[in-house]
């Protein structure tokens, strides 16, 4: 079974970049070991675990949501950052933290999973439940754009200069400096939403031959809809309340795991949620070591290395929009 | 023996008014009607697509009961557009609900088993339309809802297409096929039904109804020496949408 093997190479290459990322960069970890165990120990245990396991958890949720949108959407441009879901999360998020604070996850949690799903349901109630998908794409701009206005009106707005930089380094994306408790908060939603958008493959799958076929099939395409909208808004909310927006891996993870699937949107989501965890993993790789002296927001990464593919992307894609 | 089909009050609001459709025994039906007099609508409905009303019944079970593997055993349907979504390969394709051996099984009955490894969007409209509708034959379902299956499809495959449909019959599938070619469908078909505004208004043999003034009057043309013909008389109907 090629399909077999080749999950579980890149199930492997993503315990390798698990690994890497725990390990990396080596010097002071084997210098702590030699000098005091314990030491070493915390350093593994509460700095570079919870990252590692954020890293893996937004990037596989990134992936998998990524891929069940561009299938239910039948759009390989469509994705979470598209969609307004998660600029919808960080107002959501920056919304609650100005009432509450950064430091009161639950409540952050909440403010983004309920912007992400606000988001959404504005895009369904704009573009109409069986929308085009230019019609969807384009509500999903706007309901971006609009967002994001109404966040950067939000920092405008800060009550102190303190809040304002808070908010700002929050929004660029950073895993750093999150604690065990912190991961899990986001890791546990993201693993759920993941696990259950598994088992929409098949009916998204047979989306390709269109809504009419699939529900021949006996697929109800809207409750569908409706479960990868919530799905999605709950696991994307939930990193985003805890690691800030990070854009472009919910795009480009399902483009290449298709590659892998022959092209099948609905089998694509494992694959695209294993190659989001590498990407994200190898992304916060890039942050370390990049020679600036202070940390790169991850967020800025991603956007960087997935600006250029996203162009690339367009000038390649001439089978479907010169139709 | 149980009917085939049996589709009581079956409608679509603004598109079907509620209409009873049976098939005792395995034949093929030929829906005509002008564009927009809802052939499509009642393949639809049949279907079970769009969240019509009404009850369907295949060998006695209703589709909605049955989960979308054993469904797929019971109708399956073609829809009139040959938009494929993602570049699946043309053998992936007909394996979408279908098993790999039925897959090749009706990719070879369209003389299609070269092409099993070239990608659906690199392949002509009328090409495509031979994976679609093989895709739609695949499972060997009870019921064949087909939407214009030959419509960009060359004469030689439109006829054989028609022969491949007789053969279904022939080894007990029931087939209701929506075309516009009258011809074709009087020398292919068992009965011809015919729609107009959303309804069915006529139905029966298919020469009687080729001869039949209800049909001409519907379609606003005639036969005149062998040859269909505009009605010199402004047609019957008004535009109604469907």
């Amino acid at each position: 079974m090629r399909a077999v093997t080749r999950l579980l190479l890149l199930a492997l290459a993503m315990l390798a970049a698990f690994a890497a990322s725990l390990l990396l960069p080596l010097p002071p970890l084997a210098a702590l070991l030699g000098a005091d165990r314990s030491l070493a120990f915390a350093l593994l245990w509460e700095l570079r675990l919870p990252r590692a396991a954020l890293a893996l958890a937004y990037g596989a949720m990134l992936g998998a949501s990524g891929a069940a949108i561009q299938g239910l959407f039948a759009n390989p441009l469509a994705s979470p950052d598209l969609t307004g879901t998660t600029s919808g999360a960080a107002l959501g998020a920056v919304v609650t933290a100005y009432l509450l604070g950064f430091s009161a996850p639950l409540a952050l949690a909440l403010g983004a999973v309920g912007g992400a799903l606000g988001a959404l349901l504005l895009l369904l109630a704009l573009a109409g439940p069986r929308a085009e998908t230019a019609t969807l794409l384009l509500a999903g701009l706007a309901i971006s754009a609009l967002a994001g206005a109404l966040t950067t009106l939000a920092l405008a707005l800060a009550p102190s200069p303190f809040a304002f930089y808070d908010a700002y380094e929050w929004l660029m994306g950073s895993l750093v400096d999150r604690s065990l408790e912190q991961a899990a908060f986001a890791a546990a939603p993201a693993l759920v939403a993941i696990l259950l958008l598994l088992r929409l493959a098949r009916p998204l799958d047979s989306l390709t031959l269109g809504e009419e076929v699939a529900q021949s099939f006996g697929h109800d395409v809207r409750r569908l809809r409706v479960e990868i909208v919530c799905l999605t808004a709950f696991g994307v909310g939930a990193c985003v309340a805890i690691c800030g927006a990070i854009g472009f891996v919910g795009l480009v993870a399902p483009i290449f795991a298709r590659r892998l699937t022959g092209g099948h949107p609905g089998r694509a989501i494992l694959p695209a949620a294993l190659i989001g965890g590498v990407l994200l993993l190898a992304a916060d790789l890039v942050v370390r070591a990049a020679p600036l002296g202070r940390t790169l927001p991850i967020g800025v990464v991603t956007a960087l290395l997935g600006a250029p593919f996203f162009l690339w992307l367009v000038a390649h894609m001439r089978w479907r929009l010169g139709r | 023996m149980t009917t085939l089909l049996k589709a009581e009050g079956i409608a679509l609001a603004g598109r079907l008014h509620p209409t009873d459709f049976a098939m005792e025994a395995p034949e093929l039906t030929c829906l005509v009607g002008p564009n927009g007099s809802g052939k499509t609508s009642l393949l639809h409905a049949l279907a079970r697509i769009g969240w019509p009303a009404g009850e369907v019944r295949i060998d006695g079970l209703r589709p909605e009961s049955l989960p979308p593997a054993r469904r797929s055993r019971l109708l399956s349907y073609l829809p009139a557009s040959r938009d494929i979504a993602w570049p699946l390969t043309a053998l992936d394709l007909v394996r979408l609900g279908a098993g790999a051996d039925e897959a090749d099984e009706a990719m070879a009955a369209l003389d299609l088993t070269s092409w099993a490894d070239r990608r659906v969007d690199r392949l002509s409209t009328g090409e495509r339309s031979r994976v679609l509708i093989a895709r739609a034959l695949a499972p060997r379902p009870r019921l064949l809802l087909l939407d214009e299956p030959v419509a960009n499809l060359d004469p030689l495959w439109q006829l054989r297409l028609m022969e491949r449909l007789r053969e279904a019959v022939a080894q007990g599938q029931g087939a209701v096929v929506a075309m516009h070619d009258l011809d074709l469908a009087a020398r292919y078909a068992d009965r011809l039904v015919l729609i107009d505004a959303g309804a069915i208004v006529a139905e029966g043999a298919p020469e009687a109804m080729l001869g039949s003034e209800r049909l001409q009057g519907v379609f606003g043309i005639e036969r005149v020496e062998g040859e269909w013909r505009p009605l010199s008389s402004p047609p019957r109907r008004g535009g109604e949408a469907g």
